[in-house]
């Protein structure tokens, strides 16, 4: 198999026995990209010259004998974490030309552990969508499928990750952005506890829900990088100070005895016969693998997505407001006055989903709304919160599927925000509650798309996630599947 | 009909941390502009606020001088609104949740001790400064100020005249100057105020409509922009009209209040917790760490110098004005144990020298100790009154002890009769025209023997003995 298509600890394995070289897995991901990325698009800035300098400093402290976590392994960021010296969009025409002073310390802990950062990848403006649809630099497509959307607003990452233009990425989840992306491009991909990876340097869309983590080829690959991103952060004061574990020591566990919880309302309407019947013959897998499923409720989950519809935008108003085009980013050069300048730079420099989020968020907040809104988005958030605390009394893990539907077409949703909204239902919950959640591949569509089985945990407990994770990847021989598929079926050679 | 005046302060101190609320950036003043703005303070994509606890630990120093409740679990909110000072958009402020509530602060006024209720003390950031270039119509922006941290003060609206408020404005800033947490410099604009004022027929309880007054930057301000603004509503009142609820301007130069020009545009800060910053916990422990290291207050010291030195409500004033100088006067004090004299001489010769200087009695060149020390050889007789002024001025200039400036200038008086008496028997025996006068009756001479035994002596005799032995001597 060709370098690229292998996953971290298969490279580093390869490293260290001395049969590759950083220089040669840059160069094989290189060409991939260069064969493949007209087609899916996934990158809006890449970072070839400085990878080949990290690629180099990678083999030079392999050759006296220094292997961190990471080293040689080209990783590939949305483009919505700072990076120092290289610009930081936010796939926003307003930020098109902002180049960050510092690192994110996600970026920072990455360079220290030796990654090679070959880019970065494209996302729904300000990570604000299901589809990377609404990308000021175009939309990326879906390597299964490239008239379909690759899942957002993580679509880049998710994309490159699964058409091995890196070998794995960091992505960032509000609602469900690492996850969805990562079903419906067939990959893993994980969204830890808020406040388990540090915030500094994810530019803001909503700071109570937004979370750093990974995409990669596999849950093992998922736990290397946790290993390296997560832990507290002094720059962060929602940063959690709880000790992390070595999450690769949960990855051999099994799940003999493990209780999965089952949630009735993530089964019911709405979600694609297809994709019910995936989820379900995995939890089949499970339960023959020794676990034990339990049935249990959240009770509010058809709330999370009104919720979330008033959180999000509401924080995200605020968030943007420092886009004015005065000190930094885009400025309209014909304003006649102050308000004129503001008005003509943001009108001009977001994009219409962006302007959506911020007219609701600002109507929520207003005097006159805000309790009718705010204030009781905030009180059913506590008690979407309880659901999970109540439920993970009777049970270790809960599995859902993680997006209702397969890959829809580029296009399908775009005119049809409400439409669009329901591609997070699934996923939202975790966001909310604070929870983490991780989605591993689960079979295909007749059509030949991906989806995706999501598992939720409590709070710090991520380690319960690589473990039914890796178990179920394991038990279904995920991995086998998706090579043969990719070789058989993608339509990108 | 009588009007009663009814008023509330808003207080802005600036805090005296070395760094910003949110960020590591110095807060000194005066610096180039943008000299102290990180990523943090121009509101960089990405950049997340961290507090600055010394702010809070000042902030609850307040709260406990001011007799405030304090709220164990307080937090911050964001106040959304654009202008090109703000660079985030929004100013972190606390609103629903702020540190502290429902205190007070005891004034003096002519008609007796007063409390003023505190609503409510919070903490805050600052925002930059706009720099406008009259001759192109561009501006800049120094964010030097902003992050830096503020406290806003509210007071309840039990204020009833502009004397009061000034009375108020001083007790507040005392308070927050010898907590050592705001320089309360009103010029540079660390202490600020703002002022709700309305009217209401006396006996009435509802309030009238309120203007606020901005722009008034000392204590003298304050008062005569409200006693303008108090007299200018009751003749619009009088006349039947009605105050119209705006903000004013005071103007320094004509002395009047002037609404605020340009259309007031209803703000919807649209408020909202900030999402970036947790709950600000504060324990009975940091409470009580915190109270440890408070001072005896201006209210209270004032109170005890009266009852403990028994000097007057005046001098206890003076003295307990400045925090260091009423150390600096109880130290006096214990080493010389006369505490009216030492308030005398402190008050008196050592304020004149240090304001004719403009020093500050942290740099007073005099250590309490010599000035207890030269009050002490004054009691005892062993200098004069007048050489006591002479040490005083070279101790200030010199910094050296009394007993070293005495043996240097030989300036220890002359008490011994064996010395002084041959000195006024030639001094007699050198004006015998006045002497056969002043035996002639012309008493009024007497004066003029004892000035010129003081020549003779450098001033150096004990006026008491020179008195003595020229009565026997003269007299015959």
């Amino acid at each position: 198999m060709e370098l690229h298509a292998l996953t971290i600890h298969e490279l580093q394995d390869k490293l260290r026995a001395g049969e590759t070289t950083a220089a040669d897995i840059l160069a094989s991901v290189c060409r991939r990209i260069d064969a493949v990325e007209d087609k899916v698009h996934a990158y809006i800035t890449l970072t070839r010259e400085a990878a080949e300098l990290q690629a180099a400093a990678a083999d030079a402290a392999i050759r006296r004998g220094e292997m961190e976590a990471l080293t040689g392994m080209p990783i590939a960021l949305k483009d919505i974490l700072c990076t120092r010296g290289v610009p930081t969009t936010c796939g926003s025409r307003i930020l098109a030309d902002f180049v960050p002073p510092y690192d994110a310390t996600v970026v920072e802990k990455l360079r220290a552990a030796g990654a090679v950062l070959v880019g970065k990848t494209n996302l729904d403006e300000f990570a604000m969508g299901s589809s990377t649809e609404t990308s000021y630099f175009g939309a990326t497509r879906n390597p299964w499928d490239l008239d379909r959307i690759p899942g957002g607003s993580s679509g880049g990452s998710a994309a490159a990750v699964a058409a091995d233009e890196c070998v794995a990425a960091l992505g960032s989840d509000t609602g469900g952005s690492i996850r969805q992306p990562a079903a419906l491009c067939g990959v893993v991909g994980m969204k830890p506890t808020y406040g388990r990876v540090s915030r500094f340097g994810l530019v803001a869309f909503a700071s109570s829900l937004d979370q750093v983590g990974p995409l990669t080829k596999d849950v093992e690959d998922a736990a290397i990088l946790m290993n390296v991103i997560a832990g507290h952060d002094p720059r962060e004061a929602t940063s959690a100070t709880v000790e992390v574990p070595d999450y690769r020591s949960f990855l051999n566990r099994g799940v003999a005895g493990l209780r999965i919880g089952v949630p009735r309302e993530y089964f019911l309407a709405g979600i694609d016969p297809e994709v019910r019947v995936a989820v379900e013959a995995a939890l089949g897998v499970l339960e023959a693998g020794g676990a034990r499923l339990v049935e249990i409720s959240l009770p509010h989950t058809e709330y999370c997505l009104a919720v979330y519809c008033i959180v999000a935008p509401a924080e995200a108003c605020s968030n943007l407001a420092r886009y004015d085009g005065v000190r930094y980013g885009f400025r309209a050069p014909e304003g006649r006055d102050l308000l004129d300048m503001y008005k003509q730079s943001r009108s001009a420099g977001f994009g219409a989903e962006v302007k959506r989020r911020i007219v609701i968020g600002t109507y929520v907040l207003s005097s006159g709304y805000y309790e009718a809104y705010y204030k009781q988005a905030s009180r059913v958030r506590a008690l979407i919160r309880r659901d999970f605390d109540q439920a993970f009394t009777r049970c270790d893990v809960i599995a859902t599927p993680t997006s209702p539907t397969a890959a829809f077409r580029i296009g399908e949703r775009i005119d049809d925000p409400l439409k669009m909204y329901l591609s997070d239902i699934l996923t939202i919950s975790a966001n909310l509650a604070g929870i983490p959640g991780i989605t591993v591949p689960c079979g295909f569509t007749a059509g030949g798309l991906p989806m995706g089985l999501q598992f939720l945990a409590g709070a710090f407990q991520e380690g319960l996630l690589i473990q039914a994770g890796a178990a179920y990847e394991t038990l279904a021989a995920t991995g086998p599947l998706i090579a043969r598929r990719k070789r058989e079926r993608m339509p990108l050679d | 009909m009588e009007f009663e005046p009814v008023i509330g302060l808003e207080v802005h101190a600036q805090l005296l941390t070395e760094s910003k609320i949110f960020c590591g950036c110095s807060t000194r003043f005066g610096a180039p502009p943008n000299a102290h703005a990180c990523p943090v303070c121009l509101g960089l994509p990405g950049i997340l606020p961290v507090l600055n606890r010394k702010v809070v630990e000042y902030a609850i120093k307040m709260a406990l001088a001011t007799h405030c409740r304090i709220n164990r679990e307080n937090g911050f909110a964001r106040k959304n609104y654009f202008y090109p000072d703000l660079p985030k958009g929004y100013q972190i402020t606390q609103y629903a949740h702020p540190l502290a509530e429902e205190g007070f602060v005891e004034v003096e006024t002519e008609e007796g001790t007063r409390r003023i209720g505190i609503i409510r003390i919070h903490m805050e950031e600052d925002a930059g400064k706009l720099i406008h270039d009259e001759r192109f119509p561009s501006s800049y922006i120094d964010l030097n100020r902003a992050g830096v941290p503020l406290m806003e003060i509210v007071s309840a609206p039990d204020i009833r005249s502009a004397g009061e408020a000034a009375a108020y404005l001083r007790r507040l800033h005392e308070i927050l100057v010898y907590l050592e947490i705001c320089d309360g410099n009103m010029e540079e604009g660390s202490f600020r105020c703002d002022a709700n004022v309305s009217l209401r027929p006396r006996g009435r309880e509802e309030f009238g409509i309120r203007t606020e007054l901005k722009n008034m930057n000392s204590f003298r301000n304050v008062q005569r922009a409200l006693d303008y603004e108090i007299e200018r509503q009751r003749r619009v009142l009088e006349e039947g009209g009605e105050v119209v609820q705006e903000t004013r301007l005071w103007d320094d130069a004509q002395g009047v209040t002037m609404p605020m020009r340009g259309k007031e545009e209803a703000h919807d800060y649209r408020y909202f917790p900030d999402p970036d910053l947790v709950a600000v916990a504060v324990s009975e422990a940091w409470v009580e760490e915190v109270r440890r290291t408070m001072p005896e207050l201006p209210l209270e010291k004032r109170r005890r110098f009266r009852r403990e030195y028994g000097i007057s409500a005046y001098d206890a004033g003076v003295l307990t004005a400045d925090r260091a100088l009423a150390d600096y006067y109880e130290e006096v004090v214990r080493g010389c144990d006369r505490p009216k004299l030492a308030a005398n001489w402190v008050m008196g010769d050592l304020l004149r020298l240090l304001n004719e200087d403009r020093r500050d009695i942290r740099d007073c060149p005099i250590p309490a100790a010599f000035l207890a020390e030269m009050i002490h050889l004054l009691e005892e007789g062993a200098i004069s009154g007048k050489m006591a002024k002479e040490i005083c001025e070279e101790m200030y200039r010199t910094g050296k002890a009394p007993r070293t400036i005495i043996a240097d200038r030989g300036l220890v008086q002359i008490t011994d009769e064996s010395v002084l008496l041959p000195v006024i028997e030639k001094v007699i025996a050198d004006h015998p025209n006045q002497l056969a006068q002043y035996r002639g009756g012309r008493e009024k001479l007497f004066g003029f023997f004892v000035g010129q035994v003081m020549k003779a002596t450098q001033g150096k005799a004990n006026p008491r003995l020179i008195n003595e032995l020229l009565v026997k001597l003269l007299t015959g």
